[in-house]
């Protein structure tokens, strides 16, 4: 009696259904149809952003080097466009830019690949599980918090440390940046090395391999395309870095390797323009394009080096 | 034979102690960088961290000078960039993750130039924003023009963070739906998307919170340092909290530099909510959600 109670309704629901099945393949068809295409135009947004880059990086680059010869500003060794006597040496920009990223590098290399190897072979779960929520807040701290420690707190101690260093300085910028992609560096390795099989470890200590040997000998090398990618785009990151320059290293472009003197990075000479009124068109307007373009290209070679890299040299294990 | 291993292996065990020390000093000098940074901050912030500082516009007089303009244009940016990164970052996740062929070119491409965009400098798109939004569409070093900016910033992020938001919901759920014979359209909007909401969300609040501590692409765009108005629209000039930070780091005197940390208290205090709230988030859909 219960089983026909609820067979009515059963049966008359599906009969409503399969009457609204005639009506359906075409107006929901439309429907679908009207209800992908705003999510598609928004997947596109991201191709419009990079044209956009491109396109404005590459006119405005475009009409600079109808005032300037490309060959001025790829060999002039000084860097001046903002007084009468006007001189275009991107080189003096670059390699203040370069000398920065490298020190960062020098600092964050040895450090995140020697806290990787702690967090992959030594750490407890437990430990790892306090530790690298730690590093992450290091990583989301905004830039500007780390050009106020290296300008405020790191110059001084140099200054005491090394008599005549300048307030502003490539070192100071150096030793913060590197401090500021460690998180990076160490998190990228660490999941390099905690994707090498367990098997490769367990093989090394059947061999009679210490533990130091199997992180240094077997997990690095095994990881070695990760950890590389992790340096690559670790070095991209700090050629991009801006407001740890512009506030630690000074805006006065010096080509020198001298790291106790003020410098001024790509990065930072975007910033020095952008805080002055400069007219729209103007020379000065399209220099802090070209130096974006010139920026632009560094960090996407890197960028792509370091996916070559990844593909290439992966050391594949099932 | 013992006699003879027993000291080169105790050497080599006497090596490894030293290595794990030098991994542990290693990370220990990241942990204590933070622990400095974050003491001094508040050594010297605290002081001068007051409700007048909360209330007042910058001045040339350090102890006149407050946040309030940055902390007002911080807060107008957060929303506007959310109002235009998040519609269009989650929609643009939805098309990879649950429309699009995953073999198809487009998709592919749309792939690969997401994680190029992620890797381009921020100041890049500071100069994108400065060329397009303040010269060409002509809106001027405004809030409306410094949020695209910031919006397209954060896009990566959204995306990325979002289509793993959506890939944690397992195909079960879009299948019994489907044999209950919604269509795609209605499996996305009545099962994926509540389901992968609280991810969706954590995610994108940890993308605005990178909205909030960038500085450079806003200066690129022209965003003024010294502000002593609040904005009523979204066309008004406009400072935000990294920049007034900036500014009064850049000055000689010591007393603008207090005000600097005390900017930066501030600042970390809202990020830090802003991360705690995304957490919260987290763990409450983990705990409420048992696939």
């Amino acid at each position: 009696m219960s089983n026909d109670a609820m067979a009515v309704p059963r049966a008359t629901a599906h009969t409503v259904e399969r009457s609204s099945d005639l009506r359906r393949p075409l107006s929901r068809g439309i429907r679908e149809r009207a209800i992908e295409a705003p999510l598609l135009l928004a997947a596109l947004v991201s191709i419009l952003t990079t044209a956009g880059i491109i396109a404005v990086l590459a006119f405005e680059t475009y009409e600079f080097f109808t005032a300037v010869p490309i060959g001025q500003f790829l060999t002039d060794t000084q860097w001046t466009p903002l007084f009468s006597d006007k001189h275009f040496g991107i080189i003096v920009l670059l390699s203040a830019t370069l000398i920065t990223s490298l020190g960062a590098m020098v600092v964050a290399l040895p450090l995140g690949l020697l806290a990787a190897i702690y967090l992959a072979e030594y750490a407890s779960p437990a430990r790892r599980r306090t530790i690298k929520p730690i590093l992450e807040i290091l990583a989301g701290i905004p830039t500007v918090v780390y050009g106020y420690f290296a300008l405020l707190f790191i110059t001084p101690i140099l200054q005491t440390l090394i008599p005549g260093t300048a307030v502003f300085n490539g070192l100071s910028a150096s030793i913060v940046m590197g401090i500021m992609i460690l998180p990076m560096v160490s998190s990228m390795s660490e999941d390099a090395m905690a994707a090498v099989p367990r098997s490769l470890r367990e093989g090394g200590y059947a061999l009679g391999a210490a533990k130091f040997e199997v992180a240094t000998k077997i997990v690095v090398p095994a990881a070695f395309s990760g950890i590389v990618a992790a340096f690559i785009i670790a070095v991209s990151r700090a050629i991009g870095e801006t407001m740890i320059v512009a506030i630690a290293a000074g805006m006065s472009p010096n080509l020198t390797l001298n790291p106790l003197v003020p410098i001024e990075t790509m990065t930072a000479y975007i910033v020095q323009v952008s805080l002055g009124d400069t007219p729209y068109g103007s020379l000065e307007y399209r220099t802090i394009f070209a130096v974006g373009s010139s920026l632009f290209l560094v960090t996407l070679l890197l960028n792509i080096v370091s996916q070559w890299v990844l593909k290439k040299f992966r050391e594949e294990y099932e | 034979m013992i006699g003879t291993t027993a000291p080169a292996k105790s050497r080599r065990y006497a090596f490894g102690r030293a290595f794990e020390l030098a991994c542990l000093l290693a990370i220990s000098i990241g942990m204590l960088a933070l622990a400095i940074l974050l003491v001094d901050i508040l050594v010297r912030g605290v002081g001068t961290l007051n409700w007048g500082f909360l209330t007042s516009f910058p001045s040339r007089f350090p102890n006149q000078a407050g946040i309030l303009a940055a902390l007002v244009g911080s807060i107008w940016l957060l929303f506007l960039t959310a109002l235009f990164a998040l519609p269009t970052g989650i929609a643009a996740a939805v098309w990879l993750e649950e429309i699009s062929d995953r073999r198809n070119w487009l998709s592919r491409v749309i792939e690969v130039n997401i994680a190029n965009l992620a890797g381009v400098p921020s100041i890049i798109y500071g100069l994108l924003g400065l060329g397009v939004f303040v010269r060409m569409l002509g809106l001027g070093r405004s809030i409306l023009a410094g949020s695209l900016t910031m919006a397209l910033l954060v896009l990566p992020i959204v995306i990325i963070n979002t289509r793993e938001a959506l890939r944690a919901v397992p195909p079960s759920q879009r299948e019994a739906a489907y044999a209950l014979g919604a269509t795609r359209s209605q499996v996305i909007w009545g099962v994926v998307l509540p389901a992968a909401l609280p991810g969706i969300l954590t995610g994108t609040i940890l993308a605005l919170s990178r909205a909030i501590g960038e500085t450079a692409p806003l200066i690129t765009i022209g965003a003024l340092t010294f502000i002593a108005f609040l904005p009523t629209s979204a066309f008004d000039p406009f400072t935000v909290l990294p920049i007034q930070i900036f500014n009064w780091v850049s000055r000689p005197q010591k007393e603008f530099h207090a005000l600097a940390a005390s900017g930066i208290i501030i600042l970390l205090v809202v990020l830090l909510s802003m991360n705690a709230l995304a957490v919260i988030l987290r763990d409450r859909a983990r705990r409420k959600v048992q696939w």
